[in-house]
């Protein structure tokens, strides 16, 4: 299948990789939380590529020391949002980068049907093409539930 | 590093024991709060063996209550709980948040859940202390949403044993009947440490560590004349153990300023600058016997 080779959503860190263990979750929001980062969790139900803001989960974790308070908001946010997509992102708010620095997949729907190519004929013979997640037919919150 | 088999060894890799006898050195008096604190890094000494040897070693429950009189240093054994704890590898990081009602408890429907969670991640990981507890619970209001944040917070207390350790402070009178109208949250503490009034002799000893670390000392007669401050100040109402000594050298310190200032040409030597007097703290209005009801000089 050309559009969902690995039958899995890759973006972000670490996604070509088995899922991370909670442990290994741990250990990532701890390097974080050293270089002074703060965490944020999010979800979504549409994750096409190009849907670059999730929704937040709780506000962003500022003033942080230890990575169980941010694993307690990721455990609350699974229980909430068992089949949705949920991502760890980290925010450097070094003056002139402010931005996200890290971000990784830490929960996945079950089953993940992936995105369909749509093509456009438009004038001539061109084509337009566009995908479309498979999923994204439903509405929102209808989605991943099988 | 060879894995500790003996009490020296641990107290040698985690480095306890220095802060234990800092504690000792440091704090005046204390002594029933020491000696608990001693048992608990004990345990958690033995418990690092029996986890060395293979044994089951289950994480103890260390919340904790300090209960006690003002300036009784129940802030600053909750620091040093912190430094022990985290060298003893109980907690991760070792961190002290200090928390009042008013960082824990929100205005409205819905405010106080994230504001007591918000509080509670940053505490992950080390020490909440949280200052005068009995302030959440407010029995006249039943709607009032202290409430709610107990709720969470002993859920927490439950549920993140080995994250963090909450401390409840405040006086023991109004700490016992916040413990008798929650009895969940009483059993969830394990060890109610309660903080002794310093006597005379120990305030004194108190009020010459204080001065030798800002670099004064008493001149000739000023201790004698603290010492005779201090049995009048006792018996007098509000008085707030190490608080008020801390106050009354921080006034003598200003008395000794404008007596320096009062000479502008002589010349002031460094035993000139760092020595309170023995009249700097005998103008205190505790010495004047008209003015005795009026706590506040």
């Amino acid at each position: 299948m050309m559009t969902n080779p690995t039958g899995r959503l890759t973006q972000g860190q670490f996604s070509f990789l088995p899922d991370l263990t909670d442990a290994e979750i741990t250990l990532q929001i701890e390097y974080g939380l050293k270089k002074g980062y703060a965490w944020a969790v999010e979800y979504t139900d549409d994750p096409h590529p190009r849907n670059t803001y999730w929704e937040m989960f709780g506000m962003p974790m500022f003033d942080l020391s230890d990575a169980a308070g941010v694993m307690m908001e990721l455990k609350s946010c699974r229980s909430t949002f068992p089949q949705h997509y949920i991502r760890l992102v980290a925010f450097d708010s070094t003056r002139g980068v402010e931005t996200i620095v890290m971000s990784f997949i830490v929960n996945r729907p079950a089953v993940e049907p992936g995105f369909g190519l749509v093509r456009q004929e438009t004038n001539g013979r061109t084509m337009r093409y566009t995908i479309r997640g498979y999923e994204a037919e439903r509405a929102e919150g209808e989605r991943y539930r099988r | 590093m060879r894995t500790a088999r003996t009490v020296a060894e641990v107290m040698a890799q985690s480095q306890a024991g220095d802060v234990l006898d800092e504690l000792d050195r440091e704090l005046v008096g204390l002594a029933p709060v020491k000696a608990r604190i001693r048992d608990i890094a004990a345990l958690l000494v033995i418990d690092r063996l029996r986890m060395n040897q293979g044994l089951q070693a289950q994480t103890p429950s260390l919340h904790m209550s300090f209960t006690g009189n003002p300036g009784t240093g129940k802030t600053t054994v909750a620091l040093r709980m912190a430094q022990i704890l985290h060298r003893l590898g109980y907690i991760r990081k070792g961190h002290l948040v200090a928390v009042t009602r008013d960082d824990l408890v929100g205005q409205y429907v819905g405010h106080t859940a994230p504001k007591t969670r918000e509080v509670l991640k940053k505490a992950m990981g080390g020490v909440l202390f949280i200052d005068e507890a009995y302030y959440l619970y407010r029995p006249d209001n039943e709607r009032d949403y202290g409430q709610e944040a107990i709720e969470i917070l002993m859920q927490v207390m439950e549920n993140h044993r080995d994250d963090l350790v909450v401390i409840l402070a405040g006086y023991g009178d109004r700490m016992e009947t916040f413990f008798q109208s929650n009895p969940g949250m009483r059993s969830r503490i394990a060890h109610h440490l309660e903080f002794p009034d310093f006597a005379e002799g120990e305030l004194l000893r108190i009020a010459e560590m204080m001065l030798e670390q800002q670099n004064y000392r008493f001149g000739p007669g000023a201790r004698e004349a603290f010492q005779e401050y201090l049995a009048r100040r006792i018996r007098q109402p509000q008085f707030a153990n190490a608080r008020s000594v801390r106050n009354a050298l921080d006034r003598a310190r200003l008395r000794q300023a404008s007596r320096l200032f009062a000479n502008p040409d002589k010349e002031l030597t460094v035993d000139d600058l760092s020595t309170i007097e023995s009249p700097d703290i005998r103008a205190s209005r505790v010495f004047d016997p008209g003015a005795a009801a009026t706590p506040n000089n």
